[in-house]
């Protein structure tokens, strides 16, 4: 598979605080890349690093088999970017604003182009308004028509659904769809919203405090039809052990402090039923759990801002 | 190359902010006009009352050249402030905006992009002063006439002959571009370090007034370090108004006392030019864009 | 006794001779003034060099128009005209056109190369601004070589004629005013001028400072071809 992205050891650092930690991952062509980590994991960070807005302290990126450092004007034509909430110039309209970064990235302004693009956002109808009339999900789509407007290869999408309404983030993972399925494009799209990403995703790199925790293709990292039961028992600590030395001990994942986790596949939660009872271990409660959000909190962290309120 | 400074032009006049300034000087030379038409005997009998003790002086003195020199006085000193306000702009307005991270995604290199936004900040100052220049010298030339330009400096009076003093004005307004140029290239290097124009446009408004208050006092201690503030030499546009003499004292149309002054002071202007770009464009290579 | 007679003769010879020569004077300008009076009116172009110390100014082009009795005008063509108060509009027509003055002998004198004698117009007229006017007249051509004219409004100022061409009717090529000015200084704060420091004077350049002098050439005069009255006004 042709690599698009190929990061190693990239690190950055702030003054004493380490941002960015010996990250290296790659991305596929063709691939909708999920970037995932809590906020501050250092995800911006990295993008920022690709897209030559920060100078990274350590480490090497490629990008279409060039180095970024010595090949950054070829590389960059070929990308479109939108870094967290996309900002315009508002007193111009939002025709002028893409013909602006059209002519800058490099194309012929074209009526027809800068309108094929507007209209695919959306805002063919409010071309010639000043976009200090726009909502924020319109100022969003005007951001991606901007990053798409000199047709790029590599399409990076930072906190993308940021601020959005509900319509607003799902015309944002039908546009990613569209982009990843019909026209070819590589998608690389970080937030901290796991159902989108879970809808769109192809391969995934879950970050945290600026470490790569795990990378791979989504379908291997967590399948839909498996799950996460949490498990709790009177005695937990007694409970794991026995679980341990049972049929289930591969099924174990690593723990929470208040419960049991275990990865299984639907179909295998009556057997367990039964297997628990065998085993007798009293248990209080058997809660699936949906996949990511589960996968995602299980291996980051899951340091708790706020205490989980219990009733 | 040509192309960023289209569209960093394109941004910079189709800001309302921009035209802030050229409708200041309008009001401002407008109402000076005003004044000195309604009472300006008043203030020319006022500034030649110890002069007019022995000598009598006879003519038009309060014509366009004068008008128009009294003028540059007032302004040039203000006009300053004008000039920071789009240039100190120029990389912490696009930072303030967000904007500055898409830009810096585009297939443009830094140094390019640095180099096209103070080439267009310099036309803006440019432009800038040709509207003065219409205003203060044309302008008041078509209301108050031609005549001699009669000047009165602390220690003597230059008379310039009316053929010999539309060049000056020339050379001056030359001048006075190399000197609002140095100011908008100390207002771009602070922007680089901001992300909010407030701050850069005070922090130039404030090196310049530190630093003239720094040339214009006359305390020995100081003396080492003037010839090297860029605001001892803003206002040596002044030397071209002041002429030599023979040995009869008898001035000499068409030259000027010290030519060596003015191009002394363009150098040491163009220096600060060069060197506050060269300090912007490294330090903004450098720079992690966080906004 | 002896000592009261001698003096009084002393006196009286001295006074004989004063009357003698005030008789001489009187008549001696007279004859300068009947040859000016041979000119009823005249115009010529002049060009005119300031030279004050604290004055940078180029050379002028001026007209200067008479006529009689006393009519004068000079008139700078076109642009600022930089004039000694009250000074330049002096002529050897106004100053001997008068009766009302005593003329008294005061001696004699070589002035650029030419004998002269000095003569001291004093006005009978106590209301006149001139309080004393000393004229250094060339008694062979008539001409007045430099007179020097002390007023009671515009102080003292020197005014020296050289002859060319037009000696016949006392018109001069050449005049040079002479006369004191005032210290000129204006605040650095009024002027906006703050770079140079002040550099202390000498005594020759704060005397030199003290003085000026403008200096008229006259050339194409034009004599009793009639001048227009509107030209004074």
């Amino acid at each position: 598979m042709q690599s698009v992205i190929q990061v190693s050891g990239l690190t950055k650092q702030f003054n004493n605080f380490t941002a960015v930690n010996d990250l290296s991952f790659s991305v596929n062509k063709g691939d909708v890349y999920g970037f995932l980590g809590q906020n501050g994991a250092g995800k911006s960070t990295t993008i920022r690093m690709l897209l030559t807005l920060i100078e990274p302290t350590a480490g090497n990126i490629e990008l279409f088999g060039m180095n970024l450092k010595t090949h950054r004007k070829e590389i960059l034509q070929q990308v479109g970017a939108v870094v967290e909430k996309p900002d315009v110039y508002k007193y111009l309209s939002a025709y002028q604003n893409v013909a602006l970064f059209a002519k800058l990235s490099g194309i012929t302004v074209n009526k027809t182009v800068i309108m094929n693009q507007l209209e695919m956002v959306g805002l063919a109808q409010r071309a010639n308004d000043t976009v200090k009339t726009f909502s924020q999900g319109m100022k969003q789509r005007l951001g991606i028509a901007i990053a798409l407007v000199h047709n790029p290869q590599l399409i990076v999408l930072d906190e993308p659904t940021n601020g959005l309404d509900p319509q607003g983030i799902a015309d944002i993972r039908n546009l990613i769809l569209r982009l990843s399925r019909e026209m070819g494009k590589t998608v690389v799209v970080s937030s901290h919203l796991l159902s989108e990403i879970e809808q769109v995703a192809t391969r995934l790199l879950i970050i945290d405090k600026g470490k790569k925790l795990i990378e791979g293709a989504a379908n291997e990292l967590f399948d839909p039809s498996q799950t996460i039961v949490e498990l709790t028992a009177v005695d937990n600590n007694d409970a794991l052990l026995r679980l341990q030395n049972s049929q289930w001990a591969s099924n174990l994942q690593p723990q929470r402090q208040q419960s049991i986790l275990l990865k299984l596949h639907k179909h295998q939660i009556p057997q367990l039923h039964k297997d628990l009872v065998a085993l007798d271990i009293a248990v209080l409660s058997l809660q699936p759990r949906h996949s990511l959000e589960d996968y995602f909190l299980q291996i980051t962290s899951g340091n708790q801002h706020v205490q989980a309120y219990t009733n | 190359m040509y192309k960023l400074i289209q569209i960093e032009l394109y941004k910079i006049f189709r800001r309302p902010r921009t035209y802030i300034a050229f409708a200041a000087v309008f009001s401002l030379i407008t109402i000076i006009q005003f004044g000195l038409k309604m009472d300006g005997k008043t203030y020319a009998d006022f500034m030649m009352k110890d002069l007019s003790s022995s000598i009598t002086i006879e003519g038009n003195i309060l014509n366009g050249y004068l008008v128009c020199y009294i003028m540059l006085q007032l302004l040039l000193v203000h006009v300053p402030l004008l000039i920071a306000l789009i240039a100190a702009d120029m990389i912490s307005g696009e930072a303030n905006m967000g904007t500055l991270r898409i830009m810096l995604t585009k297939p443009i290199s830094r140094t390019q992009f640095m180099l096209a936004k103070f080439i267009a900040s310099s036309v803006y100052t440019l432009l800038l002063l040709v509207w003065l220049a219409i205003l203060a010298l044309f302008v008041s030339m078509y209301i108050f006439g031609t005549d001699d330009l009669f000047l009165m400096k602390s220690s003597y009076v230059v008379l310039l002959k009316n053929g010999d003093i539309f060049w000056r004005y020339v050379g001056a307004f030359c001048f006075a571009a190399v000197a609002m140029l140095t100011v908008a290239a100390l207002g771009f290097l602070l922007s680089v370090f901001a992300e909010n124009s407030i701050g850069p446009i005070v922090a130039t408004m404030s090196v310049i007034i530190f630093f003239t208050i720094l040339s214009t006092l006359n305390i020995p201690i100081f003396n080492a370090i003037k010839p090297y503030l860029f605001t001892t030499h803003m206002n040596d546009w002044k030397e071209f108004f002041d002429i030599q003499v023979t040995e009869n004292n008898e001035a000499i149309i068409g030259s000027i006392q010290k030519p060596e002054k003015i191009i002394n002071s363009i150098l040491v202007l163009l220096l600060h030019i060069v060197g506050f770009v060269t300090a912007a464009i490294l330090v903004f290579k450098k720079k992690d864009i966080l906004s | 006794m002896k000592i009261y007679k001698c003096v009084s003769l002393v006196a009286l010879i001295v006074v004989l001779q004063t009357s003698v020569f005030g008789q001489d004077m009187n008549a001696l300008v007279a004859k300068v003034k009947a040859k000016l009076d041979l000119v009823n009116d005249y115009e010529a172009d002049g060009k005119m060099k300031t030279d004050v110390a604290f004055i940078k100014a180029p050379l002028g082009r001026v007209k200067v128009y008479f006529k009689k009795p006393n009519k004068f005008r000079l008139k700078k063509e076109g642009g600022i005209s930089l004039l000694p108060k009250g000074g330049i509009s002096v002529n050897m027509n106004s100053i001997v056109g008068t009766h009302d003055y005593v003329a008294i002998f005061s001696g004699e004198t070589v002035l650029n190369n030419v004998k002269v004698k000095i003569v001291k117009l004093l006005p009978t007229n106590e209301n006149s601004d001139v309080v004393l006017t000393t004229m250094y007249i060339d008694e062979a051509n008539l001409l007045v070589k430099k007179s020097t004219t002390t007023t009671k409004e515009n102080g003292t100022y020197d005014i020296e004629m050289t002859y060319g061409q037009f000696a016949n009717f006392g018109l001069p090529d050449k005049v040079v005013f002479s006369f004191n000015t005032k210290d000129y200084k204006l605040p650095k704060g009024i002027t906006l001028e703050f770079d140079d420091a002040e550099k202390p004077q000498t005594e020759a350049q704060k005397l030199k400072n003290k003085k000026g002098r403008v200096e008229i050439t006259y050339s194409n005069y034009i004599v009793n071809k009639g001048v227009n009255d509107s030209v004074f006004k």
